[in-house]
Formats: structure tokens, sequence, C-alpha cells
């Protein structure tokens, strides 16, 4: 049997740097859901509007920011605002403005969808039945759009937390850091150690996301 | 905006472009195959196979593609298994597509109902004429939208690419801006380059989309 480097993770604290490391990507994509999933209904609801300017514009942004790479945004954020405005945002706070923008249009485009797939005679027949238009919403409308809404917002905290593996590349110091810091300083007693922190770090947010990924299923069936 | 030196970057960015396009069609092939079979082994509910399949979709679809990229590039090397950056790339693409589009295709096969295969059974098909003839190509025109949805993602995570030094778009804005600090003008040019890239594939799925609503069976 080869050795797979695993001893180098009970050396010291290196364990307990990596879960700080892991911690650092889970902090930034969990405050940037906190203030996207509200924002994204926000614009999902505007987007409903009839205002052509204020669609056209909604519009233009969403398939931008869905359409580009999210490490293309982070990285034109990051640079550019330094350049143009002279701001010197840290990597973190940079990260996280990108994916608040991101996480927004993500969810803005499926409360529209959500919103879409109510069929149009639930209106009518709330019309019919007398229901005034904020009745209709509130008891008719919003309740089934939770729904269909709840399982794919959680499914976009996975998807968030699996996006922030990429702050990495403009220099926040998050998992994949401290592992490259880790292996780079356990280079000569154990050459091996690449192998067994990397593969700490895929099963670490495995079990991050796995769980909340099964919330979801079981609430999509559920409700179905 | 400096014209001139977005005029000597032109061609690196092609260069690399051509890159991203070529190891991101091969990744979403391989990715395609990989889907397929899991989603026809899920299908037909074969025993030990099923249970393999779905662990491995829950295992890359719950895993960023940067860790899986350096888990192959750097981890695996320390166990014999020594890999090239565009091969690592490829196969990386093609672990996280793969379960995205079992995903895709298996919500198609599923939406067909039972009756189908049964009406087809009792008219005398045979189960490779019933999936030929019957259960695909419903099901592929209800698995389009996932399917180019999909395709989009992927193409998208190609810029993860750059962390193990493939030279992609990514790699190339990243350098550049490190030699000159022509920071604007890199970053105009990578947004340019990957919209002539995601556009039309956007674009080609809307329409696909559209035109495909009125292909649904039973409506």
């Amino acid at each position: 049997m080869q050795n797979l480097g695993l001893e180098v993770l009970f050396k010291g604290k290196n364990m307990i740097r990596l879960l700080g490391g892991l911690w650092v990507a889970l902090k930034i994509s969990l405050i940037s859901v906190a203030i996207s999933i509200p924002l994204g209904i926000l614009l999902g609801a505007m987007m409903t509007w009839k205002n052509p300017i204020v669609k056209a514009i909604l519009r233009i942004y969403l398939e931008f920011i869905r359409i580009m790479p999210q490490m293309v945004l982070l990285f034109v954020f990051y640079f550019e605002t330094t350049k143009a405005f002279g701001w010197d945002l840290s990597g973190e706070t940079a990260s996280i403005i990108v994916f608040i923008l991101w996480g927004a249009a993500e969810m803005s485009d499926l409360v529209r969808g959500a919103f879409e797939s109510i069929p149009k005679h639930q209106y009518e027949s709330a019309e019919a039945l007398g229901f005034t238009r904020a009745q209709t919403l509130t008891y008719i409308i919003i309740p089934q759009t939770l729904r269909r809404l709840l399982p794919l917002s959680i499914n976009l905290i996975t998807r968030m937390i699996k996006t922030t593996s990429l702050v990495l590349m403009i220099g926040v110091v998050e998992v994949l850091k401290v592992a490259q810091q880790i292996i780079e300083a356990n280079r000569m007693t154990s050459p091996n150690a690449a192998f067994g922190v990397y593969l700490t770090i895929f099963i670490m947010y495995f079990l991050a996301c796995w769980p909340i990924s099964m919330l979801a299923r079981y609430l999509e069936k559920k409700w179905r | 905006m400096n014209w001139t030196a977005i005029a000597d970057y032109l061609p690196l960015y092609e260069k690399a472009a051509v890159l991203t396009v070529k190891l991101g069609v091969l990744g979403i092939f391989f990715a395609i195959i990989i889907g397929l079979i899991c989603a026809v082994i899920q299908y037909y509910h074969i025993p030990v196979l099923k249970t393999i399949a779905g662990f491995y979709i829950e295992l890359s679809r719950n895993t960023p593609l940067l860790i899986q990229l350096f888990f192959i590039y750097y981890g695996l090397p320390k166990v014999g298994i020594s890999i090239s950056p565009s091969v690592c790339g490829v196969s990386g693409l093609a672990f996280l597509g793969g379960s995205y589009m079992a995903e895709a295709f298996r919500s198609g096969l599923e939406a067909i109902e039972p009756i189908q295969t049964e009406s087809a059974y009792s008219l005398g098909m045979s189960r490779i004429q019933t999936m030929r003839y019957v259960i695909l190509p419903q099901a592929f025109s209800i698995s389009v939208p996932a399917f180019m949805a999909n395709v989009i993602f992927l193409l998208k995570e190609t810029s993860v690419f750059s962390a193990v030094s493939l030279m992609d778009l990514m790699f190339t804005a990243k350098d550049l801006i490190g030699l000159y600090y022509k920071t604007t003008e890199c970053l105009f040019l990578l947004v340019v380059f990957y919209l002539i890239i995601l556009l039309p594939v956007s674009l080609l799925g809307s329409l696909l989309e559209r035109r495909l609503k009125y292909a649904k069976p039973g409506a």
C-alpha cells in the first residue's frame, strides 16, 4: 500500500486549519445567500411588472450576469473597481458583492419561473369567486409559488457554496489556499500529502453540500 | 481604452478561445456519454450498477469542479496516476457534467408514462424498438431545455481550467494583466470572448426550447 499522505492531517493543528478555511468559504456563501435571496425575490417580482423600461434593464442585467462565468465576474469586479474607482476592496468583500449580484440574478429568474408556472386560470377562477387582487396573491398565488420556489432556492445555496471555491483565485485564504500551505510546509516529511489533503477537501465539500441537496430533493418530492 | 494593446492581444485570446472551446466540447461530449449510460442504468433499475451510478451522481453534483480538478491534477499523481493538464481538464469536466447530463436525461425518460411502454410491447415491439421509436424521441424533446442549460453551465465551468495551468481565456487574461498591467483592456477582451462563445449557445437554447414546446407529447 502506497503512502496516501493522510498523516499530515493529524499533525499539529492542520485539520482545524482546514476546517477554518472551509468556514471562510461557507461564511462568504451564507452571507451572499442571505442577502441575494430577498434581493432576487424583489427583482423577480419587478420582472412581472408591465413597465417595458424596467423590464429591459433587468433583462440585460440578468442575462449578462447569468451568461458570464462567475470567475470572470470575480476578476472584472475585483480588478476593475480598484482601477476605475480606486476602491481597495479585500478579496472577501469583492467576492461577497459578486456573489450577491450573481445570486440575486439567479434567484430572480427562479422567482419569475415560479410565477409563470402558475396557470392563468388560477387568477381567473379567483377573480370569478370574488377575490380581490391582493387576496388572490396572498391566498392563492404566493402559497403555490413558495412551494415551487423553496426547493429551488435551497439548491441555490449548494450552488453558492460550490462556487465560493473560486475565491481562491482572487487571493482569499480559504480551504484550498490553506491546503496548499499545508502541502508546501510538509513537502519534505510527507511528499504524498497532496493526495490526502485534496481528498479530504473533496469529502468536506461533499459533506457540506450533500445534506442540503437531500433536503431540497425531499421538499421537491413532498410538495409536487 | 488602449485599442492598439487590444489589437496586440487579440491573437493570444483567439488561441486561448480555441483551446477553451475544444476542451469544453470534448468534455461535454464525454459528459453526454456518461450521462446517457447513467440515465439508462437508473431507468432500467439494473441492480448493482444503479447504486454505483447513484453514488457517482451525488458525489459529482455536490463538489465544485475546482476541487475535482485539484484532486485529479495534484492528488492523483501521488498514487501513480499522472495525466497531462488537458486530459485532466477534459476528464474533470466529464466527471462533473456526467451527473448533470444524467439528471437531465433521466427526468426526460421518467416523464414518459409507463402506458407508452406497455402499449408498445402489446403492439409487438421489442425492448430496443420501444426505446428507439417510442421512448427516446419523446424523452429527448422533454430534456432539451435542461440539456442546453447544462451545456452552457459546463462551458462556463471551463473558466476554472486556468487553475491546472491550461492556457485558456482566464489564464491568458491573468497572464497579460500580470505582465503589462493593462487591466481594463485584458478584462474587456475576456468578457467579449466569453460572450462570443456563450451567447450563440444561449440563443440556440432558447430557440430550441420555444420550438420544442409544440412537440410535447399529448399537448
